[in-house]
């Protein structure tokens, strides 16, 4: 196919689409596979092969990409400009892609300074599931012309769209990073988190797991030693290797093995359980447990939040929340064809 | 079509009182900020509670009558433009701020809330709502997700979709939607995303959660001026490659300098042909790191003067100005016409050369004070509506300005929403894929089609009448070809 080279499939993924339509077959969307178990015997579409940076420039904060593209080489082409994305992506021993990020809306440790995936999406081409190669938002930081279709598609797994491309907000890396740590029990590391949430400090990331909580400090290397000396912790030299591996899923707790669970709960709260990985100010926990799925929902539900399986996908919600996210899916997809293994209740 | 039987439900339902339908009393309601655009409703109702808004919607859904939301009334696109057969459902009566949560940085509050009463409440605790439009005294929190709002601090913290945490919606069905909370998280859809700007179409806004950030321990303002237009957007690009994102990065033109000068006295050097204003907050230690990169780009990039706001009073004094800016602009002509199209920030200077162009073109002055960072443009278009054709010539005016927008890879609205005004410059943006992807979107959540009809999106119909010429992602057919 002459018409599509140097990376760019976006041709044959809409063709694949409208013909899976026309077919009636419902298909699996994937990128390399990095979050995908199964596929529930559905034929699979994969946006690996469609990739490459389409545009970037570091004075406008924003890069454009094909949603095949590997997470660790956009990741290094920002790097070069000092720059990188703002939600710190999971990589995945480098399989992740950009796409896959985007659908499973997976954002790492510095999620609440730094914000969602969501937050970072500026604009994405899509395949609807009518076939209909469609863009929304942009490429510019503000753009409220028309519903935000486009943050619509961050953590809707690809049921509503296949993702083509996607352009998001990068940020420059901050000039330094310190880690501190200090051995504690889960309540206290609560109290020591809740203390500097409301501060205006340069927390950037928290970790709390086998008994020890960690605290990153990134900015000027004059504000991140003044903040550090004022804290009074103590400096961990490992500290930057210790969130890539908490950001990659490679830190030993996400090596075991038995069922991962992650929880979404309020700021502040001390989750006090065995094998038990939090994040995010405490916002994030992830659970590894044999308790049932009843079990480990109703534990999120008491302490405010939700409990969603790892690897994700759409999670239950309320039945009138469900009404109306079944009725976007049908603006979308009125067939039904993208990802419906990836929907609630689709066992 | 006005079927009396609305009114006396909706009288007994609400307070008698807060059904409006005398019509003097009706005169305040019939235009939103866009004030050429006129239109009384048929009927206000100001319910004071969720329950409330519930029954107007039920009353509305078992009537088949249209209902357009409206908040403080201080959007610029007319998004909350009434309908002659329509109830205007108005919120200002939802005004209880019903939490702080300290611990955990959030507010609750009502739709009706005004911006700026957010922060007033969270003060207290050393915290503060970011998005900060102009009009944040008046302007209500359940307007700025409507539209959602900016102000000048969104290149670093963000629009109102990136500090609102959670909130309640009533939809035209009776279904109430408890959308995100306190957790960072959502499961299933985002469709908060799909509520905030969606300009009352999808549904009504009873409560909101908003995120509050610390006070940052310090603040320091530059500005700096230029003797060329071209060199200080250029400067505005360097800043941000240089490392820093600003608190704020604001630009002002001479026509707007000089105009902001003689209203508010701010002490801006008139003679520069543009000035920018640069805020950096964060440690004390960081902004004063962050303060020398910025002074040593705008240095390099040929500022003729740049001068450091330190003490409060100074950053407040030189802030005047620029929050001045549209009322002093009222000034220069009888009426002025506000623009709202972003471009990427590399076209900044190519861009307000043209605009000065076409001003020229046109023969109506042009004032240009923006958010210079975030590449969103306010040109204000001065003209004297009192003289026959003027108004036309203005917005001709304008909708050429938003098509150089689109044409240069951005967008018709940045901050300020479609509502009637940017119907027909929708067209220029999307495809009719798009556009009719955007109409099922909407009668997912309103298939009656009763939520505020007609605004935002334009039917097919009335692109291809316009004869449409997509200008899409800003890649003509034939882009060789000059256009605009």
């Amino acid at each position: 196919m002459s018409a599509e080279k140097n990376g760019d499939r976006a041709e044959s993924l809409t063709a694949a689409v409208a013909a899976a339509r026309e077919r009636g077959h419902a298909i699996a969307i994937a990128g390399d596979g990095s979050k995908l178990e199964s596929t529930n015997g559905l034929e699979r579409i994969c946006t690996s092969g469609h990739e490459g940076i389409v545009d970037y420039r570091p004075d406008e904060l924003v890069v454009t990409a094909r949603s095949g593209s590997k997470l660790a080489g956009i990741a290094s082409v920002l790097a070069e400009e000092g720059q990188a994305l703002p939600f710190e992506p999971p990589l995945f021993d480098g399989r992740g892609t950009l796409g896959g990020a985007v659908a499973a809306g997976l954002a790492g440790p510095g999620r609440p300074w730094s914000g969602s995936v969501r937050d970072a999406l500026l604009g994405v081409t899509i395949v609807n599931g009518m076939g209909q190669r469609l863009s929304f938002g942009g490429q510019v930081l503000k753009n409220v012309a028309g519903y935000d279709v486009s943050r619509l598609m961050a953590g809707a797994f690809g049921t509503l769209g296949l993702l083509v491309d996607v352009s998001l907000r990068v940020q420059p890396i901050p000039e330094t990073a310190v880690t501190l740590a200090r051995e504690c029990k889960p309540g206290e590391a609560a109290a020591l988190i809740g203390a500097l949430l409301c501060q205006p400090l340069p927390v950037t990331a928290t970790a709390y797991g086998g008994g020890v909580l960690r605290i990153r400090l990134s900015g000027s290397s004059e504000s991140v030693s003044h903040a550090a000396r004022s804290l009074g912790l103590d400096i961990e030299a490992e500290g930057e290797a210790f969130f890539r591996a908490a950001r990659d899923h490679a830190l030993p707790f996400f090596l075991n093995s038995g069922p991962l669970w992650m929880l979404s709960l309020p700021v502040g709260t001390a989750f006090d359980e065995a094998d038990t990985f939090a994040e995010w100010a405490g916002a994030r926990v992830w659970w590894r447990t044999d308790a049932g799925a009843e079990s480990v929902r109703a534990r999120a539900r008491a302490g405010g939040g939700h409990a969603a399986s790892f690897p994700p996908r759409l999670a239950d919600v309320t039945p009138p929340v469900a009404k109306y996210m079944r009725r976007v899916k049908a603006a979308f997809d009125p067939d039904n064809i993208l990802n419906p293994h990836l929907l609630p209740h689709a066992d | 079509m006005r079927n009396p039987r609305v009114i006396q439900l909706l009288r007994k339902r609400l307070t008698a009182g807060n059904v409006v339908t005398d019509t003097h009393a009706l005169t305040p309601f019939e235009t939103d900020g866009l004030t050429a655009i006129r239109q009384k409703p048929w009927v206000v109702a100001l319910p004071e509670t969720a329950e409330q808004i519930r029954e107007v919607l039920r009353i509305c859904r078992e009537h088949g009558v249209p209902v357009v939301t409206r908040g403080a009334g201080t959007g610029l696109s007319g998004g909350a433009r009434p309908l002659s057969e329509g109830v205007l459902l108005t919120l200002t009566k939802m005004n209880r701020i019903l939490e702080v949560d300290a611990g955990a940085c959030a507010a609750r509050v009502e739709p009706g809330v005004p911006n700026a009463k957010i922060t007033e409440a969270a003060a207290p605790f050393g915290l503060y709502y970011a998005p900060d439009p102009s009009s944040q005294i008046a302007c209500s929190i359940g307007g700025n997700v409507a539209e959602n709002s900016g102000g000048v601090h969104c290149l670093k913290y963000g629009l109102t979709l990136n500090n609102v945490l959670g909130m309640t919606v009533q939809t035209l069905e009776g279904d109430e939607l408890v959308l995100g909370g306190r957790t960072l998280d959502a499961p299933g859809y985002d469709l908060m995303a799909a509520m905030v700007g969606s300009e009352g179409m999808l549904g009504v806004v009873t409560e909101v959660v908003v995120k509050l950030l610390p006070e940052p321990f310090a603040k320091r303002v530059l500005l700096a001026a230029f003797d060329d237009v071209r060199r200080a957007g250029d400067a505005v690009a360097a800043i941000i490659r240089g490392g820093v994102i600003p608190a704020g990065l604001e630009m002002m033109d001479a026509l707007a300098i000089n105009a902001a000068e003689d209203y508010a006295h701010a002490g801006y050097p008139r003679d520069a042909a543009a000035i920018l204003l640069c805020e950096l907050d964060g440690t004390k230690e960081g902004v004063t790191a962050d303060v020398e990169i910025v002074r040593g780009v705008l240095d390099r990039g040929g500022a003729v003067e740049v001068r450091i706001a330190t003490r409060e009073a100074e950053r407040e004094t030189l802030w005047r100005g620029r929050k001045a800016a549209f009322p002093a602009a009222g000034r220069l002509a009888p009426d002025y016409y506000c623009m709202d199209g972003t471009i990427p920030r590399r076209e900044l200077g190519s861009v307000l050369a043209e605009i000065g162009a076409l001003s020229e073109r046109f023969g109506l002055p042009v004032a240009n004070v923006f958010h210079a960072g975030d590449g969103n443009l306010h040109p204000l278009i001065l003209y004297d509506a009192s003289k026959p054709g003027q108004l036309e010539k203005a917005e001709e005016f304008g909708s050429e300005i938003l098509r150089l927008c689109v044409a240069r890879g951005g967008t018709v609205t940045g901050e300020h929403g479609v509502g009637v005004e940017k119907l027909d410059a929708m067209c220029a943006q999307f495809t009719d894929a798009e556009l009719d992807q955007f109409h099922r979107l909407k009668a997912a959540f309103d298939p009656a089609g009763l939520m505020n009809p007609g605004k935002a999106i334009p039917t097919l119909a009335r692109c291809s009448e316009l004869g449409g010429m997509h200008v899409h992602g800003g890649k003509l057919p034939h882009a060789e070809l000059e256009r605009f």
